[in-house]
Order: structure tokens, then sequence, then C-alpha cells
């Protein structure tokens, strides 16, 4: 077995991962970063929406190729029809760019590799090292060679899996509500408006969840669909519902698929604590995603960055590892806790509401002129159309 | 006993993140299940987004 020894090690080379490794990196941490597969960022499970905001969130320029496509806003459309159009900047995390996330991952693996950071692809981590309580790093392996990897601080960004932070002793295990399962098609020849995503709600396209179509060129586009585990039953599976979406739209009916994408995420509270002694999970492996759009790059990386700031300070000497973690935890709590926990009411709010009072919502909002939009605004506008509907959601307010 | 069709399968790991018992691991191109950990709880049967997990009677 060979022996190694880090600052930090990373396991998961996704937007979460990859971004501690670049912000511990560029303060002086010695970092390694683990990834399982022989590429970063393939096969890709993502529907690949993102705001434009994330340039200024994590320093990015918007080139190295990993934009596909810019969209003006989204459409939510109802179970009967009605058109509920988003400008961009109301949209929430996922529209403003539709980017190809397999080139962005690598993209954001070679930004932390120019700040330093050591990569090892095709390494799986085997098992944490853990001792009297404390966590000291990870066993891992590499076409056929055993490795002992000893860090201050191990971090999880094994994403949706979460083996390591649940190995850890966090509490990410998941309630079936919790968990959005999920396919994908990249299609050619989706007639679809390019500028804006879709989405289609209602639990005759996808129980609990929605479908979306997200146009990458003139005349690709993601189509995918999520649905809520607990409505998932044999023959009533994602793949089934999707295909009947497909099947029901004369462009999509002809549309070719270039490739599948399967996955799923948590749309959970993230748990209470994320950090242990000389452990820290990031992303979905801490159930950071947005439990409303099952949304999680935006957080990932925001969260991942506030992580390897603290580490880097702690490479500096200016913290020890204790407080390191408990910088990290106060940050990224600062920067999305509220939003995740409102964005998780809803989520419950809307699997129990039936397709009729769906319509309802996207008629009574649709009607609201697009930049007086608010939450006020919307509430407003239900409470005139459907007053009961209104209190389902008062305490928003 | 958990069964999983191998060409069914797209390694996208929802069944290794729903057992809530550790029992399988996501490889790079294939799902790991560890039978002697596995409850036969059935959940990742009814997460598959593609139905390509089965379970059979019985532990062998």
């Amino acid at each position: 077995m060979k022996r190694l020894k880090y600052d930090v090690v990373v396991v998961g080379g996704g937007p979460a991962g990859t971004t501690v490794a670049r912000y511990a990196a560029k303060n002086g941490a010695k970092v390694l970063l683990l990834e399982k597969r022989q590429e970063v960022g393939s096969p890709v499970r993502c529907g690949e929406g993102i705001s434009k905001k994330i340039l200024q969130k994590i320093e990015l320029e918007p080139d190295g190729g990993w934009i596909a496509n810019e969209v003006a806003g989204a459409k939510i459309i109802s179970p009967k029809g009605s058109v509920l159009e988003l400008s961009e900047d109301l949209a929430g995390n996922e529209t403003g760019y539709i980017i190809r996330r397999d080139i962005f991952d690598k993209h954001l693996a070679k930004l932390a590799a120019t700040e330093g950071a050591d990569i090892m692809v095709k390494t799986t981590a085997t098992g944490l090292i853990k001792e009297g309580g404390k966590i000291r790093g990870v066993f891992a392996r590499q076409l056929g060679q055993e490795y002992r990897i000893e860090a201050d601080v191990t971090v999880a960004a094994d994403g949706f899996e979460a083996r390591l932070s649940r190995e850890a002793g966090l509490k990410t295990f998941l309630k079936l509500r919790d968990v959005d399962i999920c396919i994908q098609y990249e299609m050619v020849g989706v007639k679809t408006d390019p500028l804006f995503t879709e989405f289609y709600i209602g639990q005759s396209y996808a129980p609990g969840g929605y479908v979306w179509i997200f146009p990458k060129s003139e005349n690709v586009a993601n189509v995918g669909i999520g649905v809520n585990l607990m409505f998932s039953k044999e023959g009533a599976t994602p793949k089934r519902y999707l295909d009947k979406f497909i099947a029901s739209r004369d462009d999509l009916k002809r549309a070719k698929i270039v490739e599948i994408n399967g996955g799923a995420v948590s749309v959970s509270m993230p748990p209470e604590v994320v950090t242990k002694e000389g452990f820290a999970a990031v992303g979905d492996s801490a159930r950071m995603i947005d439990a409303l759009t099952g949304g999680g790059v935006m957080n990932g990386a925001v969260a991942g960055k506030e992580l390897g700031e603290a580490l880097g300070k702690m490479a500096q000497e200016k913290l020890t590892p204790n407080e390191a973690l408990k910088e990290y935890e106060k940050n990224w709590r600062r920067r999305l806790e509220v939003t995740l926990a409102r964005n998780y009411l809803a989520k419950e709010r809307l699997l129990e509401l039936t397709d009729e009072e769906m319509n309802d919502i996207i008629e009574a909002v649709g009607s609201i002129k697009l930049e007086g939009l608010s939450t006020a605004a919307i509430l407003k506008a239900v409470k005139e159309a459907r007053p009961s509907l209104a209190e389902k959601f008062a305490d928003f307010l | 006993m958990i069964i999983i069709d191998k060409e069914k399968c797209l390694w996208c790991g929802t069944c290794v993140g729903v057992c809530p018992v550790l029992a399988m691991t996501l490889k790079e191109t294939y799902v790991d299940v560890d039978q002697e950990r596995c409850t036969s709880c059935g959940i990742c049967v009814k997460a598959c987004p593609v139905g390509a997990i089965t379970m059979t009677e019985g532990s062998e």
C-alpha cells in the first residue's frame, strides 16, 4: 500500500469537489482530488441549465467551450397548457445558460489543477480512515494500486450517492419523498424556442416533478424528466412518463436521441451538521440541492468556494482544522440555508397539489405583469382567483 | 437477492444513493451489490429510473 499525505483530500470531481480543490489550492493548501471515473465530467447526469450568476459566484469567464446556449427565460406550462413566462433573473438558479456539463466539470478541474491541486482519475475511495472518532483520510485504489491517503480534512463531494458522508455518520439518508429520479435524452430535431427553457408541471406529465426541455442549439435540446420517488412504481418509471410525453408531441416523436442520461437528486433539507472532526461534506453529498427545482450545481459551487477558502486559511495556519470547518459550516448556511428551507417548504406544498390547482395557479400568476412579479404578487393573484388555494401558501409571506 | 440487468443499467447511481444500508457501490461501468449486507427492502427496485433492478425470493 502506498502512503500519501495532504492537507486536504477531496473525493469527487463534480462542481462542488473541483471548486473546493481550486479555492483550497489557490489559498495555499496541499490538495488531492480523487475522481473514480477515467474522465472528469462524463457521463453527464444533469439537465445542464444554470443561472449566469455562476460567473461571479465562482469567478469564471464565459469561455472554454462549456456554454452551449444562452436563454432569456423560462416557460412554466400547466397541465391544461397555460404558460407562465419568467425572465431569466426571476427564473432561479437553473435558467440563463445551457451548459455542457462534461466540459464544464473538466474545465473546473483544470482550474483546480492550475492552482496546484493534484488530481487522480480512475481512482475509487474505498473507505474512510477513522481513528478515535476522528476522520484522518481515505483508502483508495487506482488501477490495482492501493493507497492510504492521510489528510487534515477529508471532503466528501461524492454526489447523490453520498456513501462517504453516510459512512462518516452524517444524517444524509433520504426519505422517499425527498428523492427525485430522472432520465433525460439529448434530442436532435426538437422544435422549441431556443431562447426559453420549458418546464411542464403536473401529475399527468411527471408526478411530483416536471418534464424539462432545455435547448442546446437551434434544433437540439435536453428533454428530461424528474419524478418524485413516492410516485414511482413498477411499470411507472420516469422513462415511461418521458416516453409518453415525447409520443404526445409531433416534433419530439420524430426527433433523434443521441444521448441518454439517468440520475437522481435529493430534494430534502440538508442535515443539521455537514462536518465532523477532520471531515466535511459538500454539494449533493451534503444534500444542498434546491428542493423546488432539483438544481444543485450553483449551490455546490457556492458552498465549495466557502469550504475551499476556509481550508486555505487552515493551510496558512490562520485557523485550526476545527475552526476552518466551523467557519465553513457558518458561511455556507449563511449563503444558502434560508432559500433551501423556503424552497423545501414550497416543494412539500406542490407535492400535494392536484393538476386543477396547478392550472389555477399558473393562470392566476400568468395574469400578472412580468415586471411586478414577486412572491407577494403571486400570492395576491392566487388569492383573488382561488382564495382556498392561497391559504396553502399563506405562510410564505 | 438483487439482480441488476447490466444492459439496462445507466450507472446513474440512483440505487446506490437510496440504499439504506450502503450495500451498493457505483463503479465506473456497473453497480456492485453486497448481497450479504442487502436486506431486500426493495427501495432500489422502486427507484431505478429505467426499471433495471429486480429482486428474487430468498437469499440465494
